[in-house]
C-alpha cells in the first residue's frame, strides 16, 4: 500500500501539534506521529525547523513544513482532490476571514490563556483571564455570525477556523479545573457550550485532545518548573 | 452610482508604513486602480474603527464594501482576486515556505531590526545582536536567489520590503550599521534588486521625506 510518506513531529501536550493532527485527520491521511521530547531535541528536529526549533513539523517526503496554520493550509492545498472535506473556505474573502480569525486566536487566545495558567500572583491572572473571557465573547460573535446556524464556524462541517480554536480545547478544560469556573459561561457564551462538544465529538477529532486530566498533571509540573 | 460591476478598490493606510506600502506594491505590481486613504492615527476615521474594529489599525483593504485586515493577509486576498504577476507559487510547498518566510519576517526579523534602531544605550548591545541575528537568518535564506521567491519578485520580497528600503533609513539615524555590503553581502544584493525594480521603485515611499519623518519622530 502507498504511503503517503508522512510524519508529524509534535507533543501530545501541544495545542499546535493537535491543530495538525486534526487537519491530518480530516484529511483521511495515515501519518507516522513522532513524539518530541522537547529536552533532547532529535537532529531530524533540529534539521527541520532551525529557525524556530519549536513543535509541530510535517514531514512530507523530503520537505518539511513548520507553523501550525501553514501546515493546515499546506495539507488543505496538496490533498485538495481526495474526496475528503476543504479545510479552508473556497471564496478569496472567506478565507481571508478565516486566517484573519485564525491570527487573532493564536495572538490573544493563546496569550491570555497561556499567561493567565502559568502568572504567579493573583491580580495577573485575574486580569488575564478576564481577557481571556473578552475574547471568548467575540468569538461567540463570530461563530454566530459565520455559521449560518450551523454547528461550526465553517458551517456544516469543521473549517479553519474551528481547528484554530479547537486545538486549544483541553487546555480551556484545564484552565477549567483550576479555576472551578467553567470554560465556557453558559449564558454569555451558549453557541461556544454547544460548539464546545460538536468539535470533541466529532469523528475527525476523537481520540486526538489530550484528555484533561493527564494535561492538568502536564501543566502542573510547567508551572512548577518556572523559576520563581 | 456605482454600477453592478464596478470594482471598488479603497486601501486605508499610512504613507511611512511599511505595512501600509506593502500593499500599495502588490496592488501596483498587479495593476489594479484603488482609491488611497491616509489615515491618522491620532484622529481615527469612522471607516477604520468600522472597518477594523478588532485591532484598530492600517493597512485595510476594503473591496467592493469589504474589508480585510492585516498585511499578509491582505497580500493573500490580493493574489487571489487579481490572478495576473502572482505573488505565489501554485506548488503548495513553495507556498508553505513563502508563508512562512513571510511569518518570520513579521515575528522575528523585523522587531529585532527595528528594536535595534530605537534601543537605549541600556539595552542597545543586545538588541544590536538580536538585529545581526535575524540578518542571518535571511542571509542564509535568500543564498544566490535573485529574489526570496526566485527569479521573479513574490510575497515575501514584498513583506520584506522594511529590509529592502526602511533599513537603511533607520540606521542611519540611530547610527548604526546594520545592513552593509561588508556583513551581509546577499541580502544587501537583494535589497538592490527590489529598490531597482521598475514597479518598486515607484511605489516606494519617497526616501527624503521618510528620513525626514523617522528623524522627527527620533528626536521627540
Amino acid at each position: 500500500m502507498a504511503t503517503n510518506d508522512l510524519k508529524l513531529l509534535g507533543g501530545w501536550f501541544s495545542p499546535f501539534a493537535v491543530r495538525a493532527q486534526i487537519a491530518l485527520s480530516i484529511k483521511g491521511l495515515d501519518y507516522e506521529n513522532i513524539v518530541e521530547n522537547l529536552n533532547s531535541k532529535s537532529d531530524l528536529f533540529l534539521q527541520s525547523n532551525p529557525v524556530y526549533k519549536k513543535i509541530p513539523v510535517l514531514i512530507h517526503g523530503d520537505k518539511a513544513i513548520c507553523e501550525s496554520a501553514i501546515i493546515v493550509e499546506y495539507i488543505d492545498e496538496v490533498w485538495k482532490n481526495n474526496g475528503t472535506p476543504s479545510i479552508l473556505p473556497s471564496n478569496a474573502y472567506d478565507r481571508a476571514s478565516a486566517r484573519f480569525w485564525g491570527a487573532y486566536i493564536d495572538d490573544k487566545l493563546y496569550n491570555s490563556l497561556r499567561n493567565g495558567l502559568f502568572a504567579q500572583d493573583i491580580e495577573s491572572k485575574k486580569k488575564h483571564f478576564e481577557e481571556l473571557a473578552e475574547v471568548l465573547l467575540k468569538l461567540e460573535d463570530v461563530l454566530n455570525k459565520s455559521s449560518g446556524g450551523k454547528d461550526f464556524f465553517g458551517g456544516e462541517k469543521i473549517g479553519f477556523v474551528d481547528i484554530a480554536f479547537g486545538c486549544y480545547l483541553s487546555w480551556l478544560r484545564v484552565k477549567e479545573k483550576f479555576t472551578g469556573e467553567k470554560a465556557f459561561d453558559e449564558a454569555k457564551t451558549p453557541s461556544l457550550v454547544k460548539w464546545a462538544e460538536a468539535f470533541a465529538t466529532d469523528p475527525a477529532v476523537k481520540g486526538i485532545l489530550p484528555e484533561t486530566d493527564k494535561l492538568v498533571e502536564y501543566a502542573l509540573a510547567m508551572a512548577a518548573a518556572i523559576p520563581k | 452610482m456605482a454600477t453592478a460591476n464596478q470594482e471598488e478598490v479603497r486601501l486605508l493606510g499610512k504613507w511611512a508604513s511599511p505595512f501600509s506600502n506593502r500593499i500599495d506594491l502588490a496592488l501596483k505590481l498587479k495593476g489594479v486602480p484603488y482609491k488611497y486613504f491616509e489615515e491618522n492615527l491620532a484622529n481615527k476615521s469612522d471607516d477604520l474603527l468600522k472597518y477594523n474594529p478588532v485591532y484598530k489599525k492600517v493597512p485595510i483593504l476594503v473591496h467592493n464594501g469589504n474589508p480585510i485586515a492585516e498585511s499578509l493577509i491582505i497580500l493573500e486576498y490580493i493574489d487571489e482576486t487579481w490572478k495576473n504577476n502572482p505573488l505565489l507559487s501554485e506548488d503548495p510547498y513553495e507556498r508553505a515556505l513563502a508563508r512562512f518566510w513571510s511569518k518570520t519576517l513579521d515575528d522575528k526579523i523585523l522587531s529585532a531590526i527595528w528594536n535595534a534602531c530605537w534601543s537605549d544605550e541600556k539595552g542597545r548591545e543586545k538588541a544590536v545582536e538580536e538585529a545581526l541575528e535575524a540578518l542571518k537568518i535571511l542571509e542564509d535564506e535568500i543564498k544566490d536567489k535573485k529574489f526570496f521567491g526566485g527569479e521573479t519578485l513574490g510575497l515575501v520580497d514584498i513583506a520584506a520590503n522594511f529590509i529592502g528600503y526602511w533599513v537603511y533609513i533607520l540606521q542611519e539615524i540611530a547610527g548604526l550599521e546594520l545592513l552593509t555590503l561588508e556583513k551581509f553581502p546577499k541580502v544587501y544584493k537583494w535589497s538592490q534588486e527590489f529598490i531597482n525594480h521598475p514597479v518598486i521603485k515607484e511605489g516606494l515611499p519617497p526616501r527624503d521625506e521618510l528620513f525626514a519623518f523617522f528623524k522627527a519622530s527620533a528626536s521627540k
